[in-house]
């Protein structure tokens, strides 16, 4: 069968009336479960997959797979409006999406995240359709050096994710590296800063430390003084971008795909670090870096276009090998067992309806999110001017709510109280929380897969530089390095990181 | 005398009435299971298999509720520590066995904080290797790890997950260490044995048999006494010379201790009719396993296989020198 036979026959699946319908009650639950703090995809998915019993196979998992998507691009949308990211994804939106909004820049802010996230959400499902078999294939030559190589390039590049003093960018990396070590070792069962409570075994909570960090610190730093938010309410100016945010979001959207396509395709946390990378290079090769962490423009259309490509291609992994990239893809292969199907090499074989069905309806999907959203934005600006004694308590308490509703752990309820404040005392003190979070992400996988290689290469280093991969990815953080030494660029990097105060 | 017979005849009548409306009215609300793994998992799937059929023979809701960490004493504890009502109930694996072992200051004993209601089924095992591995059977596979050591690598989903278990099982049928690559999750450790980054690995049949049937991995035996029906060219381990390795990831239904036994025999008969239910059968079948019989569905069946597995795994864990705190 070759592929536009294929597509066709996905796309007849996928425009039947009740699998539109499902694809729509997909994404329109994604969108309110992203846009309402703390509850992601993960919860929702599991609470959900009872009801697709009663469902056909491929409705059930059009209307899962478009919660997931969905997520992201309602994800965004607390962000930017209230500095709440619910994902790791989105929390690099917060840094600049959240000082757009600050400057009444809320309406262009989200248009730019809807936008930029249908075109990489669209051009994501073409490579999926094309070449996720061969890509698949390419993603299996990525092992524990592979994957240490590029994390190790990942943190070297995001240190431009600060924009204070480098001193606390680095203080905060690594103070986000120690908090990443809290749980259970993997390799020996040792636990580690558990403080003998098994509610720490399996380490905090990232949701639990996103929403502390950002969002519960920003809350403590509103109700300092009634000013700062009566500002952030009267500003709200255009709802829509203009002329010239068009000319300056467009090669971060190019840019923001074709990263996230690439790094979701692995399935070793490549994803986490599609956003990140986006905006490191964004920032880079800015001609006006000293404006990202202001409200640049670029600094959410990057991203979020990274990110919702990566949501796209992590599916690639799943469908053509059966391997679940992250934990929202592990419950997709639940799903996929309750329904009868084992997902495997074998589904695109055995199931090619349902399998050209479930891709047919992402770009469907991506249309429906577009269609949604750009309306909401004047409704979710509104909610700005909702008086905020009303809103914080409300933003708490669903946080609460939702990150308890992930592992119904108390103790991540007690991580948002803890890292609230710790937040609140970070941003007295000048340092920025988004570092803080690439190192908590970062930093196990940077270890997991640093010993993982170490024991299977049975203790020899060179395993990292005689694979081609690792070696290539290693020699570009090498050239990271040295770049930032160079003393001609050093005067470049002092404008990077202008002191704040 | 006729009145005061009557008086005691009303007085007994209210005293009993309580107990039978009780007994009548359960399940008046939905009933809980706590899944002490993340949703989405092979647990977690045959856990709501059974929960959904559950709920039709209950003619309540019966809910799902995934408390994952800590190798799965975290839900066991929680479950360990609810209302003994039948409205909290717990399903594990054969962790349960082991938990006692690997972790050890467990705050609850497996055998005297719950009480058990019957068992579920038995997933077989599969010894695999990456597609390229040089070995042709089971007993080749058995001389070269007795020849190479730890050369080799054995991948596993964690320590107490039961792909970390077949593989202290296995060393220790063949007499040989290898060096042993623990993931977090199966997900990542099947990526790394399609990649060729690992050697080897023994895992449950509804992780892998997608998988076997598809080529992309190679199968060495299955680790229980008879061979599978949906993979039937596979040999036992005990055809393969190696009988030692007999291993199967068993899972139980429990609630918390003093469970009053109206309630225990409501649950079991559940129990009994999900697991003679067609579709229960039939997606069992997909995951390569089968539900157990009526006759082990039952707390005595339940009871003899924690208590005999426990005793099992107690010197085969402290022989590895696997701990987990």
């Amino acid at each position: 069968m070759d592929i536009f036979a294929s597509l066709g026959l996905g796309f007849a699946t996928a425009l039947e009336p009740m699998n539109i319908l499902y694809c729509f009650i997909g994404v329109l639950l994604g969108t309110l479960v992203g846009v309402l703090p703390g509850i992601g995809p993960t919860a929702t998915i599991a609470m959900l997959l009872p009801i697709t019993f009663s469902l056909s196979p491929v409705g059930a998992l059009i209307m899962l797979a478009g919660i997931y998507y969905g997520a992201q691009y309602g994800g965004s949308t607390t962000a930017i409006l209230i500095n709440l990211p619910g994902e790791s994804s989105s929390a690099v939106t917060a840094i600049d999406g959240y000082q757009m909004a600050r400057k009444g820049r809320a309406g262009p802010a989200l248009a730019t995240a809807a936008l930029g996230s249908f075109f990489a959400g669209s051009v994501a499902t073409l490579l999926l359709a094309f070449f996720a078999p061969p890509l698949a294939r390419a993603a299996l030559s990525f092992g524990p050096p592979e994957y240490f190589a590029l994390i190790v390039l990942g943190l070297l590049v995001s240190i431009a994710l600060a924009h204070g003093s480098i001193l606390k960018a680095l203080a905060m990396i690594v103070l986000g590296l120690l908090l990443g070590m809290v749980g259970q070792d993997i390799y020996t069962g040792t636990p580690r800063f558990t403080f003998g409570f098994r509610e720490l075994f399996s380490g905090l909570n990232f949701v639990s430390v996103a929403v502390g960090v950002f969002g519960v610190a920003e809350i403590l730093r509103n109700l300092e003084s009634e000013k700062n938010r009566e500002v952030m309410v009267k500003k709200v100016t255009n709802l829509w971008l203009t002329r010239d945010d068009f000319r300056r979001i467009t090669a971060p959207v190019l840019r923001g795909t074709a990263l996230g396509s690439v790094l979701g395709i692995l399935p070793g946390g490549g994803h986490i670090l599609s956003a990140f990378a986006s905006y490191s290079a964004e920032k880079r090769l800015s001609k006006t870096p000293q404006e990202f962490g202001k409200g640049a423009i670029e600094g959410v259309a990057g991203p979020e276009s990274a990110n919702n490509a990566a949501a796209q291609t992590s599916f690639i992994p799943l469908l053509t090998l059966g391997i679940p990239a992250h934990p929202v893809m592990a419950l997709m292969v639940g799903a996929f067992i309750l329904q009868g199907i084992t997902p495997g090499p074998n589904v695109i074989n055995d199931e090619p309806a349902l399998f050209w069905g479930i891709i047919a309806s992402m770009w469907i999907g991506n249309l429906l999110l577009v269609l949604l959203n750009l309306p909401l934005i004047g409704l979710w600006v509104k909610m700005l001017t909702i008086p905020y004694r009303v809103l914080f308590p409300a933003i708490v308490i669903f946080a609460c709510i939702g990150c308890y509703s992930i592992n119904n752990n108390i103790f991540d309820v007690y991580g948002i109280v803890f890292f609230g404040l710790l937040g609140y005392v970070l941003i007295r003190l000048g340092c920025e929380p988004a570092p803080l979070l690439l190192g908590f992400v970062l930093g196990p996988l940077l270890e997991e897969h640093f010993r993982r290689a170490m024991i299977i290469s049975r203790g020899d280093f060179s395993v990292f530089v005689t694979r081609p991969i690792s070696a290539v990815l290693l020699a570009l953080a090498l050239g990271v390095v040295i770049l930032a030494l160079l003393p001609s660029l050093r005067r470049k990097r002092a404008e990077v990181f202008v002191e704040e105060d | 005398m006729k009145h005061r017979h009557i008086l005691a005849t009303l007085a007994l009548g209210t005293m009993l009435a309580p107990v039978a409306a009780l007994a009548q009215a359960y399940p008046d609300r939905p009933v809980t299971i706590i899944v002490p793994f993340a949703a989405g998992g092979p647990t977690d799937t045959v856990s709501r298999l059974v929960g959904e059929v559950m709920s039709r023979e209950l003619g309540q809701q019966v809910l799902i509720q995934n408390v994952g960490g800590a190798g799965g004493t975290l839900g066991a504890g929680q479950a360990a520590d609810a209302e003994a009502d039948g409205y909290t109930l717990l399903i594990h694996h054969i962790g349960m066995s082991t938990a006692p072992t690997l972790y050890r200051n467990l705050p609850f004993d497996p055998l005297t904080d719950f009480t058990p209601i019957g068992l579920i089924t038995e997933v077989p095992m599969t010894v695999i290797a990456r597609k390229d591995f040089e070995s042709a059977s089971l007993a080749d596979l058995v001389e070269k790890i007795k020849a190479e050591g730890e050369a080799l690598t054995y991948g596993n989903a964690g320590i107490g997950a039961a792909s970390h278990l077949c593989g202290m099982l296995l060393m220790e049928a063949v007499g040989a260490q290898m060096t042993t690559v623990p993931y977090q999750g199966t997900g990542p450790m099947m990526t790394d044995l399609l990649g060729g980054q690992i050697d080897l690995s023994c895992d449950q049949t509804t992780n892998t048999t997608n998988q076997i049937l598809a080529g992309e991995i190679k199968a060495y035996a299955v680790t229980v006494p008879e061979r599978l029906a949906n993979l039937p060219d596979l040999p036992t381990t005990a055809e393969g010379g190696l009988p030692a390795l007999e291993v199967s990831v068993w899972h139980g239904l429990y609630g918390p201790e003093g469970l009053p036994q109206e309630v225990v025999d409501r649950l079991q008969a559940a129990l009994v009719a999900a697991l003679a239910d067609e579709t229960v059968i039939q997606r069992f079948a997909e995951l390569g396993t089968t539900p157990v019989s009526a006759e082990e569905a039952t707390p005595a069946a339940l009871t003899e296989t924690l208590t005999s597995q426990i005793a099992t795994w107690k010197p085969i864990i402290e022989a590895a020198g696997a701990f987990a705190n």
